[in-house]
């Protein structure tokens, strides 16, 4: 229900979203599937893409395309990971895991 | 596992590479005979990948300046400016360079990769932040990764992507440095520097540009992007280089940040390397007169870029987002544009192959930079050649579309 609050928000006040969706709690869950849509074209053959997948080493894409799909992973959770942050990450869990954590920082 | 075992994806791909006959990255020009022409393979080769953008590496002028320095003050100065001291040439460069952007400081790098390594890394401190576009040059990249700054990319040539970063940033203490390029190396697409200096303006943040592909291109006395653009005086820092419009090597920074010049001294990149010697010096200097007292020749380079860029276009090629300098020609993968690269260095052209990692996006591209000499018949032919080739490879539809004049 959440989101459909957010999308009433920005109708009524364009200023208060910001807040809104800062505060706004997001899920694990949600994290976690957003980034395997994003990962889903680099899927390997038919080894499924799971938590423990490993990023750059079990699926085909290449360090470029992580970078840019974490910039539209920030965009969709309202946080900034620094690319040192990046660096260290190889799972799917991890880098939900950091989104969260930066999300919850706000 | 060996050294080179981390490499074997990488040589695998230069293994592809190879398999066409040349090897693009290990090109020899047996000789060059002019800003637009060399001997490669024997052969009398158009270059159209040279970023010789003025064609000034023979201009008559320049040569003279830099063989009359070498008379004057020997081949090289054998160390760097901390140890063995600026020559005064070195800072007679240096102010011209400043007095051309209206700017109170400058310094002079041995090359324009050092200048922004140097610079941006030293810029950006613990506790400060670096936001930098996602196509930046190889050099940018490679200053985060020896910055202590907090890194964080934005989307390309978007002030909303970086605007949404420094808000996000919030009222963490720490200085803001945006890293922007004047002209994109691989699309020739420029940045808009207006927004996204109004952004920084809102945000508190410093604006660095590198013009390395905008000197001489853009604005009406040459300045660049930010000379166009009018946004100068909200560039904190404008960093460039010697090795292209002013064909020699070389690169600078200007700023009118009155502890400027505390960068000679914490700046490794500077203080570590030895200077430019005094033939190149001279050379630049006087290329730098030149760009200013032969505004045609920006317009003799836009003149060009029009009949490049548009005749490609006219012929269904996918190219870069604008009209630049550097064209750059969309191919589908990474084995057609070897390919493309390799008939077109048999029908005598050169330009330049990128393809991934190294281009944005993983996109292939054939790269080609302009030059003011170029004429206007060999860019005409340019564009009939690679019409040619792009049929042969199915890049274009193989017949012509019949547009029968008068038809109906
Ligand atoms: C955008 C950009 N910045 C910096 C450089 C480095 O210039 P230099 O050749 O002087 O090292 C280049 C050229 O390679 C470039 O394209």
């Amino acid at each position: 229900m959440l989101v459909s609050a957010t999308h009433e928000m920005t109708v009524a006040n364009d200023g208060m979203i910001e807040t809104f969706t800062r505060t706004r709690e997001i899920s694990r869950a949600e994290v976690i599937r957003e980034i395997c849509h994003h990962l889903a074209p680099y899927q390997n053959g038919d080894q499924p893409i799971v938590g423990d997948t490993v990023i750059a080493k079990d699926l085909t894409i290449d360090s470029l395309a992580i970078m840019d799909m974490v910039m539209e992973l920030e965009d969709r959770f309202d946080v900034s990971i620094p690319m040192s942050v990046i660096a260290e990450i190889h799972t799917v869990n991890e880098l939900a895991d950091t989104i969260l954590d930066l999300s919850a920082r706000g | 596992m060996g050294l080179f075992d981390r490499h074997a994806g990488l040589l695998e791909a230069y293994r592809d590479v190879r398999t066409t006959g040349y090897d693009p990255f290990q090109i020899r020009m047996e000789r060059v005979l002019s800003p637009t022409e060399a001997i490669i393979n024997g052969k009398k080769t158009l270059l159209v990948g040279t970023n010789n953008y003025f064609g000034l590496t023979f201009d008559p002028s320049c040569m003279d300046a830099a063989i009359e320095a070498i008379r004057a003050e020997g081949t090289g100065t054998t160390g760097s400016r901390i140890a063995n001291g600026s020559y005064s040439e070195h800072v007679a460069l240096e102010k011209e360079i400043a007095a051309f952007y209206g700017k109170k400081h400058c310094m002079v790098f041995t090359t324009g990769y050092q200048a922004n390594l140097g610079v941006i890394s030293t810029l950006a401190g613990p506790d400060d932040f670096l936001l930098i576009d996602a196509d930046s040059h190889a050099s940018i990249y490679d200053a985060c990764k020896m910055t202590q700054a907090e890194v964080v990319r934005f989307k390309h040539n978007d002030p909303g992507s970086l605007e949404a970063r420094l808000r996000r940033l919030g009222d963490k203490p720490g200085n803001r440095v945006v890293v922007l390029e004047g002209i994109y190396s691989m699309l020739g697409d420029s940045a808009p520097l207006r927004a996204f200096v109004d952004v920084c303006k809102k945000h508190g943040a410093y604006v660095l540009v590198d013009e390395a592909h905008s000197l001489g291109a853009l604005g009406e006395h040459g300045r660049g992007l930010c000379e166009s653009t009018g946004v100068i005086d909200d560039c904190h820092f404008i960093v460039g280089t010697f090795s292209k419009t002013l064909g020699a090597i070389g690169g600078y920074c200007v700023s009118d940040d009155p502890d400027f010049d505390i960068l000679r001294v914490t700046v490794r990149a500077y203080m570590f390397t030895a200077s430019l010697p005094p033939s190149i010096v001279a050379s630049v200097r006087q290329a730098l007169r030149v760009v200013q007292a032969r505004p045609e020749l920006r317009t003799q380079l836009w003149a060009n870029v029009a009949t490049l860029y548009d005749g490609l276009k006219a012929r269904g090629f996918t190219l870069g987002p604008e009209h630049g300098p550097v064209v750059g020609v969309h191919l589908p993968d990474r084995m057609t544009a070897i390919g493309f690269w390799r008939a077109m260095l048999d029908a005598g052209i050169y330009v330049n192959v990128a393809v991934p990692p190294a281009t944005p996006n993983g996109v292939s591209l054939l790269r080609c930079s302009l030059c003011a000499v170029h004429t206007r018949e060999q860019l005409e032919h340019m564009v009939e050649v690679m019409t040619g080739i792009g049929r042969q490879f199915g890049v274009l539809p193989a017949q012509p579309e019949l547009r029968v004049a008068g038809a109906r």
